[in-house]
């Protein structure tokens, strides 16, 4: 199992063929309190860059991209409820969606934790 | 977060937000705090206690000169020539087309008339103003005043214990100023002048102080248990539960008062006079016979509508639009404000928004959102 960054802010953790996608606790933190989580509908085939949901706090809009291709097969649905989920616990209960990976290989183009730390250090 | 922060102007306080943890953000040219502690729990306690907003970055402007109002009323829809000493009205800066340039308060202070203008159009304000008024007003700016406000149900309750003093001895004190008065006073020996109004919807002042001081009385009031500093995000939650219009998003040069529910602004001896600046199209909208509206919206589920969300009718066409939308922490749902056609602006219409793609069921409804809960005179 391992988990995966990107510079939008997204983490991937990923088993096997699966991947786990949420927004990271940086990403959170900068949207503030998060009223509304739009996520994909299970079944959709997601590209890697395409729009596959979108984060709306008290004040903005904001799009989560998808970090790699694949298709939906679980969404969160907690957050239907407790969007704040995204809040208390981006990096683990807060997460948006789970797809099957179509290309193993977009996971290259990704950070891992040591790179996106140095990343938004850098911020 | 990436935005370019090099060409942005400091407020006087902008050192002092940051020491207390504020998130700056760009604004109307400046960098200001968008949030300390969170948007949610700073609005929630601007409704329950009272919260400390800076806003230096509105203009502060000075008319003086014998018949400054009657002056300024050739370019406002407001009675300002009636407006006793001690007084402010709301009023609209108007383009000779009758679009309204800006929304701004004007006060009586005795001897002049004080303005606060947004902050985004002060710099227009100012050059259209000295355009269209006569060379006998002095219009000044000032700029070495910082503005802070204070709102919330305990704000005078906060203000009693700092110990401000009339500026005569037989004047009045702060708290005993209703909604839209104004006076001058002391504070410490540093001359206030204080408003009670604001923005929100609750009581409230608004204090203009020499910036050099601006400090020592924000830190004097944040002291108090009951005050918190609160940002940008929240002054702009708050005032859209309020139902006010944010210049420059709900009202601007292509919005005409009436259509943009400003209707109250047109005093009724200037309707009867018609001569202000643009009269004859704003007129002609009034009472009712603009062809749109701004109203507020109900949200249907949890997703809020934006800025920029588009009104649509039954064939999918776009017939109005979205000017402010979000999430209200008060009432815990989306609500918005919009343009729609006049035959859909009556309260508990249903109407389709269009936000990127997906169809959201609103209904209109009556504002403010949220009472007002303003300090007003009670009629005998």
């Amino acid at each position: 199992m391992s988990r995966y960054f990107t510079d939008e802010h997204e983490w991937v953790e990923v088993e096997g063929d699966t991947a786990t996608v949420g927004i990271t606790d940086y990403a959170q933190e900068q949207l503030g309190d998060i009223v509304f989580v739009e996520v994909p509908e299970v079944g959709a085939e997601l590209g890697q860059g395409d729009d596959a949901a979108v984060v709306e706090s008290v004040k903005a809009a904001s799009d989560v991209y998808a970090a790699v291709s694949g298709e939906v097969i679980e969404v969160n649905e907690a957050l239907e409820d407790e969007p704040g989920l995204v809040n208390s616990s981006a990096e683990e209960d807060g997460w948006f969606f789970r797809l099957t990976l179509s290309d193993k290989e977009e996971l290259a183009d990704l950070m891992d934790e040591k790179a996106y730390k140095a990343f938004v250090d850098g911020l | 977060m990436s935005e370019n922060t090099q060409n942005l102007k400091q407020l006087p306080l902008g050192d002092w937000h940051r020491g207390l943890g504020a998130r700056m953000v760009p604004f109307a040219g400046y960098e200001m705090p968008v949030q300390y502690e969170g948007v949610m729990a700073e609005h929630i306690w601007t409704r329950t206690e009272a919260g400390l907003f800076d806003v230096s970055h509105m203009g502060q402007l000075q008319l003086i000169g014998e018949g400054a109002a009657d002056a300024l009323e050739r370019i406002t829809p407001g009675n300002l020539s009636a407006l006793a000493p001690g007084k402010i009205r709301y009023t609209l800066l108007l383009a000779e087309d009758g679009g309204i340039l800006d929304d701004l308060m004007v006060t009586n202070t005795g001897h002049h008339l004080y303005l606060v203008v947004n902050g985004a159009t002060k710099h227009d304000d100012i050059a259209y103003m000295r355009a269209q008024l006569p060379e006998s007003i002095t219009l000044n700016h000032l700029e070495d005043a910082a503005l802070l406000a204070l709102q919330g149900p305990k704000a005078a309750a906060a203000l009693a214990r700092l110990g401000i003093d009339p500026a005569e001895p037989d004047w009045p004190l702060p708290t005993d100023l209703y909604f839209m008065e104004a006076g001058s006073f002391l504070w410490r020996g540093i001359p206030l002048g204080i408003s009670r109004s604001g923005y929100t919807g609750e009581d409230g002042f608004e204090i203009s102080v020499p910036a050099e001081y601006a400090e020592t009385l924000a830190a004097a009031l944040v002291e108090l248990d009951e005050v918190h500093p609160i940002g940008l995000g929240a002054r702009d939650s708050l005032r859209l539960e309020a139902g006010l219009p944010l210049y420059g998003h709900d009202v601007t040069a292509e919005t005409l008062p009436v259509e943009a529910n400003l209707s109250f602004a047109l005093s009724k001896v200037r309707r009867e006079e018609g001569n202000f600046a643009g009269a004859a199209r704003v007129l002609a909208q009034y009472p009712d016979k603009a062809g749109r509206k701004r109203v507020g919206l109900f949200v249907d589920g949890r997703q809020p509508v934006r800025e920029g969300a588009v009104v649509i009718d039954a064939d999918g066409k776009t017939i109005g639009k979205v000017t402010s939308g979000g999430f209200s922490p008060t009432l815990q749902r989306p609500i918005a404000m919009a343009y729609v056609p006049i035959n859909l602006s009556e309260s508990g219409t249903a109407i389709t928004i269009e936000q990127r793609g997906k169809k959201i069921a609103c209904t209109v409804a009556d504002m403010p959102f949220v009472q007002h809960h303003y300090y007003r005179k009670s009629k005998p």
